[in-house]
């Protein structure tokens, strides 16, 4: 059944929110490498919403082609 | 059947997600319980040692910073002339530079330079002491050598914070 | 060209970031198609500005120009046209740590006009190290077909369908290490409607037809729901590099499973330049109800011959290179960049077959018995980009 994923992720994703704070292992003084603009997950959107278009218009497959997040986490 | 299923489940995660951030997201104050501001030190640009004790009476803001975070690149040059200000009048303002590597730092003072002094701390270790958990930190630090005001990350007119913080503790 | 509307729609829905608004940039493009006897180009301009310290706005202006005959085109004789443009809007609203988006596409080619709206909230949580997304997109698709009426291609007016999509999603990213970063993805996708084209046909074995088979109209269900998981690792190389490896897995109420496979290398060199190499694997399983030929007419309730339901297998291989200048007089601009970018996709069809064979030479090609189809296509795009 296709939603029993999406329902136990709901109940993961309240339950963790409320949750005690876990310890970030990676200080937000330690993302040098994370914040350099080559780490980017989508660092040319004009160009990769391009390709993905032309990779879909041919094939039958579809989604799940990014995320988004990382970067210098400032502010 | 199955498609109101998924979309009600959807809905009931989003408002799951937005309600603590919407509690959060007023309680930014800038005052915290006083604290002894830990002792530190570190060398400088100029190649000499720095105390915060040194500093002892004067108000002291210390600002954590890197060279890859835009808003602590952003905020700088208006430290700068908050710095230019009020250190007459006691009052003393350290960045703190927590890149292991201090090049791309370097580079960017040179070509846009502050008057106050920069004190390297390539190994985290005041970035520990302080528990620094955004980028950048501002920690206003009072004569008697108590924390008294932090301020995380950096949004244009956060400026005035710092300002009426410094104000309320260089008259005391 | 149904398909790839439904694509375009999809994808120019840029996702939310959570914790930062995006940078303001400007970029502009021009990108060019060439493969299977049709070339595709045209410009994609696309802008990001702030609006104040909590909202930003972009836009984006797409557009296809096609020119020649694909192999589809060349097999039934189908009339096309030439042009399909692409405008979209999107706003974005940060409030502490927590991004809403929201956006509207608008697709207009003769024959076919896509609406599609979408929503997505995304959250930073753990010190900003996870960053989670839900995402809902809505799209309403109107189908039309181009015929000849005296010498002058219009829309039948006997022929107008609706498509309905909605798409749902929900994407983890995680910060592993300072020098690692995982995405985890997952949309669910359901396609309500008219879901076929209406210029494609299936071909069934007939005897009686010299080239051994005869055309008849596809018939699709109403209907589809697909499921797609992916996954992406980011490393950051010590002597400064970046490695991305990707998989992801489709599955579908149509019978089709897909696996893509995707590995990236990106090099600045010192100084001005950026390279970026990189290798794309794809496979995909046929359709429950595709075939190249079917044994006879009215074989089964849902038949389809579009390759693009087929099983094959494809390899892109690309390389872009990218230079950083900077303008002296404008001080606003805070970067630039120059970019070039080639692509080859090679698809080799497994059980698609080059139906001109027989069109063209019955004698030797029989139906069934041509060559298979392959498909070698270059993607080409240049376009600048400044930051401000």
């Amino acid at each position: 059944m296709r939603t029993a994923p999406l329902l136990l992720a709901t109940a993961l994703l309240a339950l963790v929110t409320g949750c005690a704070p876990i310890e970030p292992w990676v200080k937000p003084y330690e993302r040098e490498h994370l914040a350099d603009a080559i780490m980017a997950l989508d660092r040319n959107p004009v160009s990769s919403t391009y390709l993905n278009h032309v990779f879909e218009s041919r094939e039958g497959a579809r989604g799940a082609t990014g995320g988004v997040g990382g970067g210098c986490g400032c502010n | 059947m199955q498609n109101r299923i998924t979309a009600a489940a959807l809905l009931a995660a989003l408002v799951t997600l937005a309600l603590p951030a919407w509690a959060a997201a007023d309680a930014a104050a800038d005052s915290v319980a006083p604290a002894a501001a830990p002792a530190f030190t570190l060398q400088s640009t100029n190649g000499q040692q720095v105390s915060l004790a040194q500093f002892k009476g004067d108000v002291v803001m210390i600002n954590f910073w890197a060279s890859w975070c835009g808003p602590c690149r952003q905020e700088m040059p208006l430290l700068d002339s908050i710095y230019r200000k009020y250190k007459d009048m006691g009052f003393e303002l350290i960045g703190v530079n927590v890149e292991p590597d201090s090049k791309s730092a370097n580079a960017w003072l040179k070509a846009t330079p502050v008057t106050y002094p920069i004190l390297y701390d390539p190994q985290s270790k005041v970035s520990q002491l302080y528990q620094v958990q955004a980028m950048p930190t501002t920690v206003i630090i009072d004569r008697t050598g108590t924390v008294r005001f932090l301020h995380r990350g950096y949004l244009p007119g956060d400026e005035n914070a710092y300002l009426n913080s410094i104000r309320s503790l260089i008259v005391q | 060209m149904r398909l790839r509307t439904l694509a375009a729609l999809c994808l120019a829905a840029a996702p939310a970031a959570a914790g930062v608004l995006p940078p303001d940039r400007a970029d502009a493009l021009y990108h060019r198609y060439q493969g299977g006897g049709i070339t595709v180009q045209g410009p994609s301009i696309l802008v990001q500005k702030k609006i104040g310290d909590h909202f930003s706005i972009g836009a984006n202006y797409y557009q296809d120009m096609i020119s020649s005959a694909s192999i589809d085109v060349l097999l039934s004789a189908s009339p096309y046209r030439e042009k399909r443009t692409q405008k979209s809007v999107s706003a974005e609203y940060l409030h502490g740590k927590t991004t809403y988006s929201a956006g509207f596409i608008d697709s207009l080619e003769p024959d076919y006009k896509a609406n599609t709206s979408y929503y997505s909230v995304s959250q930073d949580m753990f010190g900003d190290l996870t960053t989670v997304t839900l995402s809902y997109r809505r799209g309403w698709d109107q189908i039309y077909r181009d015929i000849k009426a005296n010498g002058v291609i219009v829309n039948d007016p006997t022929f107008h369908q609706r498509a309905d999509h909605r798409v749902y999603g929900l994407s983890l990213t995680q910060i592993l290490t300072r020098n690692l970063i995982g995405t985890f993805d997952y949309e669910l996708s359901t396609d309500q409607g008219y879901l076929a084209s209406p210029y494609r046909q299936i071909r069934f074995a007939d005897p009686n037809n010299p080239v051994g088979y005869s055309l008849a109209n596809q018939i699709y269900p109403g209907t589809r729901t697909s499921d797609a998981f992916s996954a992406e690792l980011k490393y950051y190389v010590p002597y400064r590099a970046a490695l991305t490896a990707k998989y992801r897995f489709f599955t579908d109420s149509w019978g089709i499973v897909a696996h893509t496979l995707q590995l990236d290398y990106i090099q600045p060199i010192r100084g001005h330049w950026t390279l970026d190499g990189n290798v794309r694997y794809y496979r995909q399983g046929a359709a429950s109800f595709y075939s190249d030929l079917f044994p006879y007419a009215n074989y089964s309730n849902y038949m389809a011959r579009d390759r693009e339901l087929a099983a094959f297998h494809s390899i892109t291989l690309g390389i872009e290179a990218s230079y950083a200048f900077s303008i002296p007089r404008l001080t606003w601009i805070q970067k630039s960049t120059a970019t070039l970018s080639f692509d080859r996709m090679m698809i080799n069809y497994l059980d698609y077959r080059d139906a001109l064979y027989s069109k063209f030479d019955p004698a030797t090609f029989k139906g069934g018995e041509e060559p298979l189809y392959t498909l070698d296509a270059s993607m080409f795009e240049a376009y600048v980009s400044l930051w401000f």
